[in-house]
């Protein structure tokens, strides 16, 4: 008997999202069973890494398979979940799913740059945004999508911010490796060595001896750095 | 300046207004002409309060970094002022474009964030029925307290008092408690539930309601049985608890009852 296809048994049925964990604990007590055979044994330890390659596989072939439901791991936790396209019909059978309202554009900026940059700082989130976010922070806090992760080793000390596990649900993502463009995101965004940027030379009104200057080399202003 | 009027749209702050100004121009935010966009996003400012909206503060801030920028542009380089303590010969031209490119790498997260949240919205769980019975029966009256089982079984017992009254017979010990759960559980399957004084109809001695009452109290114990007493005063209802694990925990309990002094209620 396949791993993979316990696996599948076990979370076709399973009442809620499992984790690596939870599926192992299962693995451990069905081997504790007195009328246990030697395969149900021979499970009694597997590897959480092994669970995962299982777990992983057997996504794989069921996204293969193009079936109307998939193995979704979200926030860690393996679940069947409905593909996308089938929502109207799930919408009648089941209802609208009730989820909070969805976010607005200054609490999804807000969220991404948290997401990406956690653990970071108010001030942090404010200075790439470029407005005063206490507003948007307050409903991601009462959200619960983001929380307090501890507190900044700077003048102040204060808060740092991250998400939570609930963000991971919130937006159906396995781990945050699964933001999208996580690692170019996540890094300090590699800053291009300071391209010249051009301006509109003739709204500059150089004095007539530099303008001559300034006709041989147009990109004067871009000299500028290296004389820094 | 009418488009604007036409298309008046909020913007989240300066760095978007820019962005969008950027937009407009169709150039790469590398390649925008600054002097160009301060004096667009002064225009914007200005027709804002003509609307007579009210200006955030972070809008006049950057409007003042742009004017700097731009009257900056106007000095020579060699004449312009490198030096203004925090700045330290950092190019605000490229402070500012360097602000602008890691918002809009922001701005894109936050659309494939909620490209991602309208998606979550149209996936659903697979969530099966719970395994479990339906909640058992509408709760049961008042719990039977082990007074109310001994008073039951003590009204039992006085069938056995007349009988037994003046002469005893002595007879061998025919009964364990493991026999009697086995036999209540047996009553149990094949019936939904079992009245209190059915239980010992066919008792024959003081000694086999003896085993049968232990048997009863045992597999009470091991939560095996509901007792219930649906009116006041009325007779003892026992039921089956139900329970997924029945079969191998009353075997469990036969192997443990036949305990030291418990397997042999006889005086």
């Amino acid at each position: 008997m396949e791993l993979k296809f316990i696996l599948e048994s076990l979370l076709f049925s399973a009442q809620k999202p499992l984790s690596p964990a939870e599926l192992r604990e299962v693995f451990a007590n069905a081997a504790a069973e007195e009328d246990a055979d030697a395969t149900v044994k021979s499970l009694k330890k597997v590897k959480e890494a092994e669970l995962v390659a299982a777990l992983e596989q057997l996504t794989q072939e069921h996204a293969a398979a193009g079936r109307s439901y998939r193995l979704a791991c979200v926030a860690g936790a393996w679940q069947f979940v409905t593909q996308p396209d089938y929502a109207p019909w799930l919408k009648a059978l089941v209802g609208v799913k009730a989820r909070p309202p969805r976010l607005s554009q200054p609490a999804l900026e807000t969220l991404a740059i948290i997401a990406y940059r956690q653990p970071i700082t108010r001030a942090e989130v404010e200075q790439i945004r470029g407005v005063n976010v206490d507003g948007t922070m307050q409903t991601l806090l009462e959200r619960g999508l983001v929380e307090s992760t501890g507190r900044a080793d700077v003048v102040g000390r204060p808060s740092l911010y991250g998400t939570t596990p609930l963000f991971l649900e919130y937006f159906g993502l396995a781990s945050l490796e699964g933001l999208p463009a996580a690692d170019e995101l996540r890094k300090i965004i590699v800053e291009k060595p300071p391209a010249p940027v051009t301006a509109d030379a003739g709204l500059a009104t150089p004095p007539p001896d530099q303008l001559q200057v300034a006709e041989g080399s147009v990109p004067a202003t871009g000299s500028a750095p290296p004389t820094n | 300046m009418s488009e604007y009027k036409v298309k008046f749209e909020v913007f989240e702050g300066p760095l978007d207004l820019l962005l969008y100004l950027i937009k407009k121009e169709e150039v790469d935010i590398y390649e925008v002409n600054l002097t160009k966009l301060a004096a667009q996003f002064i225009e914007y400012i200005e027709m804002m309060r003509e609307f007579d909206l009210e200006i955030a503060g972070e809008f006049l801030v950057m409007a003042s970094t742009l004017m700097y920028i731009k009257s900056r542009e106007l000095l020579p380089v060699d004449q312009q002022a490198q030096l203004e303590g925090e700045e330290d010969g950092e190019d605000p031209r490229w402070e500012l474009i360097r602000q602008l490119v890691e918002y809009k790498k922001f701005k894109d997260a936050a659309a494939q964030l909620q490209a991602l949240e309208t998606t979550q919205e149209r996936v659903f769980p697979r969530v099966p029925g719970k395994l479990e019975f339906p909640d058992e029966q509408p709760a049961p009256k008042p719990d039977v307290s082990i007074f109310d089982l001994l008073n039951a079984v003590n009204s039992v017992l006085k069938r056995f008092e007349k009988r037994e009254g003046s002469t005893r017979d002595i007879f061998e010990d025919k009964w364990t408690v493991s026999e009697k759960i086995e036999h209540v559980v047996r009553v149990l399957t094949a019936r939904e539930s079992v009245r209190f004084s059915e239980l010992f109809e066919d008792a024959m001695s003081r000694s086999e309601v003896v085993c049968t009452f232990l048997a009863l109290l045992e597999l009470i114990r091991l939560k095996q049985l509901i007792c219930a007493q649906p009116e006041d005063f009325g007779e003892i209802e026992i039921k089956k608890r139900p329970a997924p694990a029945v079969a191998p925990i009353a075997s469990g309990a036969t192997q443990e009852s036949p305990a030291p002094g418990v397997a042999d209620p006889q005086p």
